[in-house]
């Protein structure tokens, strides 16, 4: 679905990625960890377009593209739900859902008074938002007036409405309570379910296990392993990340 | 999330929803509250008459809120406006009486310089990322400047007519009503349509909201604060011409009160100086506001001085209710 080889990205002296590799499936949950400075969040920014690496390439579907910034990588239909979430708090949540990429009316309106469909873009937030079982009482109320998980929710379901091959999720879970957690961890299983593969960066190592189909660790600017959750302990998965455990052979 | 099932809401819960927040009504509420106030202090008020003054007072000022406003929502400050706005009077009538140029191509022009300060302010602040504040208090300064030096101070008088039309009346019953005061009501309408119904609308709302998500939304925010403040400029051009059609003269003494009293308006229809939040209605309200107080205490006969002194303490008690209805949010 979603390659790279070889990926090389050097910030002067410090070479964050040393030609690292990296796969995604599918219809899964890619579940992304290191330790910090092991060049986790440089791929993923690679990955999600934000920097461009020095070396190395990135296949979309087999075929190689050059992301040259998030807005092309949108383009490309890989979609990132930034940690800060990346939302207009004063904003509607139809408002925020569809920032710029408004629905214009039919007709002259649209095309020359350029006159936006607020009823179609209301209708498909309400549908889309419980199609992923998002309770939230009014699409029309600001996304400040709601709870931090049902913010994660409203970005999540942004990404999933418009992502046509990927969704990244950077640490969707960081801020948040156990019961909120879980809500949000339901959601990504909802969004996999609709065919969307999921790549989720994350420090929670029980929310990794919970949820990831696969899991890549990042050492030192490499993939040193990708592991099933169900044959191997976390604690030998930590390990690998901290380089207590070699890397296994077959990865 | 994990179910659909969400608690209807219930009793006061549900009126306190279908209200618009205080912020929004808040402006209307005090304009209101100011009429029926000055109504009982002088029987000269609610008359037809009256408000066609009030209004033809508040075009000006009217006017360059909507470019203030624009600019106040995607988190800037234009100081410069009201200055703008007097070297965009002086450039109509300079041209037009003593260079002889055809008045129509003099308003052209004193419509292009304003846009040229308004793009001017845009590119500074966008580009070398100064902050509005210190780019429009340079401005100001550059363009009061201009405007004395182009004008050697002086008032020009002996306007031709094209330049004096929306100075021009047309009856309503008995009341005269300016043209100015016509646009005015017509450009508050338009722009508050273009800040509803379109895209571009909501792009300046996302750029004072949150500019980075803005951003990454793939929203060019350069553009968008480009646009707003080169519109503001031509806002302030449209303002110079109702300046000079109210006055009938070129004075290059105008527009100092514009400058402050257009954030004053602003800011008491209830527009958040942070950026993001406000409506363009609430501009024209603020300004009706402002306006109604100076005619009201003058009908009462309360000196000037003490009408500026109520101004400033009504800008404070918006700003602070703005911060105060806030907080919770």
């Amino acid at each position: 679905m979603l390659q790279a080889r070889g990926l090389v990205k050097r910030y002067g002296q410090v070479t964050a990625l040393d030609g690292s590799d990296f796969d995604l499936l599918r219809g899964e949950i890619l579940a992304v960890i290191g330790d910090n400075g092991a060049g986790k969040s440089t791929l993923i920014k690679a990955l999600s377009g934000a920097i461009m690496p020095d070396e190395g390439e990135i296949l979309l579907d087999g075929a190689p593209v050059k992301l040259r910034g998030p807005i092309d990588a949108r383009r490309h239909g890989i979609e990132t739900v930034y940690q800060d979430l990346a939302v207009a708090p004063a904003m509607s949540i139809a408002e925020n859902l569809f920032l710029g990429r408004e629905l214009r009316r039919p007709g002259i309106l649209g095309s020359v008074f350029r006159v936006l469909d607020k009823k179609k873009m209301l209708a498909q937030t309400i549908a889309f938002m419980a199609d992923l079982q998002i309770g939230i009482r009014s699409m029309k109320q600001a996304v400040e007036t709601l709870s931090g998980g049902q913010r994660q929710g409203v970005a999540v379901a942004r990404s999933a409405a418009f992502a046509r091959h990927v969704v990244i999720l950077d640490e969707p879970t960081a801020a948040l309570g156990v019961k909120e957690s879980n809500m949000v961890l339901e959601l990504i299983r909802r969004v996999r379910d609709r065919g969307l593969p999921v790549i989720l960066i994350s420090h929670n190592m029980p929310h990794v296990f919970e949820i990831a189909d696969r899991i890549h660790i990042q050492r030192l600017g490499k993939r040193a392993a990708v592991v099933n959750p169900r044959d191997i302990k976390m604690s030998d998965a930590v390990a690998i990340m901290t380089g207590a455990l070699p890397s296994p052979a077959a990865t | 999330m994990t179910a659909p099932a969400v608690a209807p809401a219930r009793g006061w819960r549900v009126l306190a929803e279908r209200l618009p927040p205080l912020s929004i009504i808040g402006p209307f509420v005090a304009l209101f509250i100011a009429c029926v106030f000055f109504s009982f202090e002088s029987d000269r008020f609610l008359t037809g008459q009256n408000f066609s003054l009030i209004a033809q007072q508040v075009m000006v000022v009217g006017v360059v809120a909507i470019g203030q406003t624009f600019v106040i929502l995607t988190g800037g400050i234009d100081l410069a406006c009201g200055m703008v706005m007097a070297l965009g009077s002086i450039v109509m009538a300079k041209l037009a009486v003593e260079l002889g140029v055809s008045p129509h191509a003099a308003i052209a022009c004193g419509l292009l310089v304003t846009v040229f300060f308004g793009w001017l302010n845009g590119v500074l602040v966008t580009f070398v990322r100064l902050p509005p504040f210190i780019v429009t208090l340079g401005t100001l300064n550059i363009a009061f400047a201009i405007t004395q030096i182009y004008s050697k101070a002086q008032t020009i008088s002996d306007l031709p007519d094209p330049l004096l039309f929306f100075g021009e009346t047309f009856q309503i019953g008995s009341t005269a009503v300016t043209y100015g005061t016509v646009l005015m009501l017509f450009l508050y309408l338009m722009f508050w349509l273009v800040l509803r119904e379109t895209a571009v609308g909501k792009h300046i709302y996302a750029v004072g909201n949150n500019s980075e998500a803005a951003r990454l939304m793939g929203i060019s925010t350069r553009r968008v604060l480009i646009g707003v403040y080169t519109l503001a400029g031509l806002l302030y051009g449209i303002a110079s011409l109702l300046a000079v059609a109210r006055t009938g003269v070129g004075d290059p003494q105008a527009g100092q009160t514009d400058n402050l009293d257009s954030i004053t308006a602003v800011v008491l229809g209830g527009t958040s100086l942070f950026g993001g939040r406000g409506m363009i209605m609430g501009s024209l309200v603020g300004a009706l506001i402002v306006g109604v107080f100076r005619n009201g205490l003058t009908l009462m006969g309360v000196a000037s001085v003490y009408q500026i002194l109520i101004t400033g303490i009504l800008v404070i008690l918006a700003v602070a209710t703005d911060r105060i209805t806030r907080r919770g949010a």
